[in-house]
C-alpha cells in the first residue's frame, strides 16, 4: 500500500472535472515516477490547476482515479496529505506574523512535536537564506521572500510528492532561479515534483518529463528532448533586406514542410520542419543561394517548447520569443 | 508520537535533522491519535490569532473604537435630550448595548479574516495540512473569543470608570459577562461561516456595512416600545435586542416597560440562549462545510 520507488509516486487515470458549465478535466490520465520532475504544461485553461489541487486533495475528481505516493486521493486524503507539500499561485502565508512561527505553526499543524517544528523552522530559515528576516513580520518581506517562504512552508516535512503551481509566476529571474535550484535539491534527496507552469523555459530546465495538457486532457508526454525530437529542427533565417521575406518563406516551406512564420520588423522567416525531413545546413544554404536570397543569419536547432506547443495544439502557449536557438553560421 | 517517527539521518543537501526522509516510516494513525491531533490543530491554529494579535496590539484598541465612538454619540449627545422610563439614567441603560456591540461588531473582523484566507490561499494550505476542519476552526473561534474577553474588559472597566454599574450582585453580572461571550462566539462563527462562503476580502468588507443597520433595528440604543409597530417586531425579535436585553437584565440596568413586551425581551435569558443554540446549529455546519469542500 505504501510508496515504493518502483510504482509511480502521482497515478491519474480517467480523471474528469466539471465547475458547474465548464469541464475542466476530461479523461485525464498522468503517471510521475518518484523521484522526478514532471513539468505540467498548457495554456490558461488546460486544466493544469484542477489536476494539481485533485491531486492535492483540494478538489474531488467527478470521474476517475488518481493516487499519490501509493494512496487515492478521495478515500484516504489524510494518508495523502501526511506526504505531500503544496505551493500555489499565491503566497499562502499568515502576513501579520513572523517568517519563523509561520513555519513553526505548519510543522505543529504536520503534528511536529513543538521542539522538532522550532528546530525545523530553523533549519529552512538557515539554509534557504531567510535567517536574517526569520523574526520579522512577513507583511515587511518582498515578494521574492514572501514567494521563498511560501516554498519553503511547503517542505516542512520532506515531503514525498510536492506538488508547484506555477512557483515562479511574476517573479524576478533571480528569484525564479533560488527557486529552480531548490527545486534541483529537493529531487536529489527523492521528493518527486510536479511543476505546473507557463514558462516553457521552466519547463526544460527543470522537468525530467513534461505532460502537455490542452482542453482537459494529456495530449503528449516524454522528456523535453524527445518531445522537441517528434516535431523536427527548427529553422531560422534573418535577411538582409524585408523584400525577399516572401521568397524565402518559399524556401524554408519547400525545404522543411512547415509552415514558415515572418516577422517582418526582424527581417526573419522561421520554419519547424515536419517530423522524419532533417534539415541540412548545407542544403538549406544552397536552396537560399540559388533563389538569390541574401542571408544576414542561418540557424538551425532544436524547436523550443513553443514550437512543441504550437505544433501539438496549434496555437502558440505565451507571447513569449522562442528560445533554444543555437546560431549555427554566420555568413 | 505516531507520525514522522525514526528519523533517518538525512541524506543529500537538504537539512533532515529533525525530520525522516521523503515520506517513509508514516505509521497509520489510531483513533485516540486523532483526537490528540485534533486538540493539537485546535490549539495550533488559536496559536496563529494570538501571535497575530500580539503583534498587532493596536487591533484590540481599534475594535474598542466603534463602541466608545456611540458611548459619546449617544451617551452624552442624544443622550443629554433622552430621558429611559424609571430610575436608571439613559447610559445605565445604554452601557449593556454597548457590550453586545463588541460581540456583534465582531462579525466584521471574523468575515473579512476568512475571506482574506480564502482569497489569499492560506485556507487551501491548511486544506492540503492533515489537520481535522472542525478543530482548526473551533481552535480560531477560541482564541477569538479570548481577544474578545480583553476587548470586553477594557470596556466594562471603562463603564465603571464613566459611573456605570451592575446593580445585582457579581454572580448575576459574571453570568451576564458569560452570555455576552457566549454570544460573541456566536458571531465569530456567523462571521467565519460568511468570509469562507464569500472568499473574497473586497466583498466581505463591503458586506460589513450591513452589520451597522443589524445593531441598530434593536433595543441597543432605545427601548423598542416608541418605534412603529412593524420596526418594533423586527427589533423585538432580532437576536441582539435579546442579548442587550439578558445584559441590562443580569447587570440590574433594566427599566420598566411602557407597553406589552414581546416573548424573547422578556425572558432574555432564555431567548439568548435559544437564539445562540440556533445560530450555531446554522453557522457552524456551514462554516466548516464551507472550510472542507471550498473550491470542491
Amino acid at each position: 500500500m505504501s510508496h515504493s520507488p518502483d510504482h509511480p509516486a502521482i497515478e491519474v487515470h480517467g480523471v474528469h472535472k466539471r465547475f458547474g458549465a465548464t469541464t475542466a478535466l476530461r479523461g485525464l490520465d498522468l503517471a510521475v515516477s518518484a523521484g522526478t520532475v514532471c513539468g505540467l504544461l498548457g495554456p490558461n485553461g488546460a486544466g493544469k490547476t484542477t489536476a494539481t489541487r485533485i491531486l492535492a486533495t483540494l478538489t474531488r475528481p467527478d470521474a476517475g482515479r488518481a493516487q499519490v505516493a501509493g494512496f487515492d486521493v478521495v478515500s484516504q486524503p489524510d494518508e495523502v496529505r501526511r506526504r505531500i507539500g503544496f505551493a500555489g499561485q499565491h503566497a499562502a502565508v499568515e502576513e501579520g506574523i513572523t517568517g519563523r512561527d509561520n513555519l513553526y505553526l505548519i510543522g505543529r499543524l504536520h503534528h511536529l512535536g513543538a521542539r522538532r517544528a522550532r528546530r525545523r523552522a530553523d533549519e529552512l530559515l538557515e539554509r534557504f537564506g531567510l535567517h536574517d528576516a526569520a523574526d520579522r513580520l512577513v507583511r515587511g518581506y518582498s515578494g521574492g521572500m514572501r514567494r521563498r517562504l511560501d516554498l519553503i512552508a511547503s517542505l516542512v516535512i520532506r515531503p514525498a510528492v510536492l506538488f508547484l503551481d506555477e512557483p515562479t509566476t511574476g517573479l524576478d529571474p533571480r528569484s525564479r532561479g533560488d527557486i529552480w535550484e531548490i527545486v534541483r535539491e529537493l529531487v536529489a534527496d527523492g521528493t518527486t515534483v510536479l511543476l505546473t507552469t507557463q514558462y516553457l523555459d521552466e519547463a526544460d530546465r527543470l522537468a525530467d518529463d513534461i505532460a502537455v495538457l490542452d482542453h482537459g486532457r494529456l495530449i503528449a508526454s516524454g522528456p523535453p528532448e524527445a518531445l522537441k525530437a517528434a516535431i523536427g529542427t527548427r529553422v531560422e533565417v534573418t535577411l538582409a533586406d524585408t523584400a525577399q521575406l516572401p521568397t524565402a518563406a518559399a524556401v524554408l516551406a519547400a525545404l522543411t514542410g512547415g509552415e514558415p512564420t515572418r516577422d517582418e520588423a526582424e527581417r526573419r522567416v522561421g520554419a519547424v520542419s515536419v517530423p522524419g525531413r532533417p534539415v541540412a545546413l548545407p542544403r538549406l544554404i544552397r536552396d537560399l543561394d540559388a533563389s538569390g536570397v541574401q542571408a544576414q543569419d542561418v540557424a538551425l536547432g532544436h524547436p523550443s517548447l513553443d514550437d512543441v506547443f504550437l505544433a501539438l495544439t496549434g496555437r502558440a502557449a505565451t507571447d513569449e520569443p522562442t528560445t533554444g536557438l543555437a546560431p549555427a553560421v554566420t555568413p | 508520537m505516531s507520525t514522522l517517527a525514526g528519523s533517518t539521518p538525512g541524506g543529500g543537501n537538504l537539512p533532515g535533522r529533525s525530520v525522516a526522509g521523503p515520506g517513509d516510516g508514516l505509521a497509520p494513525i489510531s483513533l485516540a491519535g486523532r483526537a490528540r491531533f485534533a486538540m493539537s490543530d485546535a490549539w495550533t491554529l488559536a496559536l496563529r490569532v494570538l501571535l497575530y494579535y500580539r503583534h498587532s496590539p493596536g487591533l484590540i484598541v481599534a475594535s474598542l473604537a466603534a463602541p466608545l465612538a456611540m458611548l459619546v454619540v449617544f451617551g452624552y449627545i442624544f443622550g443629554s435630550a433622552m430621558r429611559v422610563p424609571g430610575e436608571a439614567g439613559y447610559r445605565d441603560y445604554l452601557m449593556p448595548g454597548l457590550f453586545t456591540l463588541i460581540a456583534v461588531n465582531g462579525i466584521m473582523p471574523s468575515m473579512t479574516g476568512a475571506a482574506r484566507d480564502v482569497g489569499r490561499g492560506v485556507t487551501d494550505r491548511l486544506r492540503t495540512l492533515p489537520i481535522s476542519r472542525s478543530a482548526a476552526l473551533f481552535g480560531q473561534t477560541v482564541a477569538d473569543l479570548a481577544v474578545s474577553a480583553v476587548v470586553l474588559a477594557l470596556l466594562l472597566g471603562m463603564g465603571l470608570a464613566l459611573g456605570w454599574r451592575a446593580h445585582d450582585g457579581l454572580a448575576s453580572a459574571a453570568a451576564a459577562v458569560a452570555l455576552l461571550l457566549l454570544f460573541r462566539f456566536v458571531t465569530n462563527w456567523i462571521g467565519i461561516g460568511l468570509g469562507l462562503v464569500i472568499g473574497r476580502e473586497d466583498t466581505a468588507a463591503q458586506l460589513s456595512v450591513l452589520v451597522f443597520p443589524l445593531a441598530m433595528v434593536t433595543n441597543v440604543f432605545v427601548p423598542t416600545g416608541g418605534m412603529p409597530g412593524w420596526l418594533r417586531v423586527i427589533a423585538d425579535w432580532n437576536p441582539i435586542s435579546a442579548v442587550a436585553a439578558a445584559a441590562r437584565d443580569l447587570f440590574g440596568n433594566e427599566v420598566p416597560s411602557t407597553s406589552a413586551v414581546a416573548w424573547p425581551l422578556e425572558h432574555p435569558v432564555a431567548a439568548t440562549l435559544a437564539w445562540s443554540a440556533l445560530l450555531l446549529a446554522v453557522f457552524v455546519p456551514l462554516a466548516v462545510r464551507a472550510f472542507t469542500t471550498h473550491g470542491r
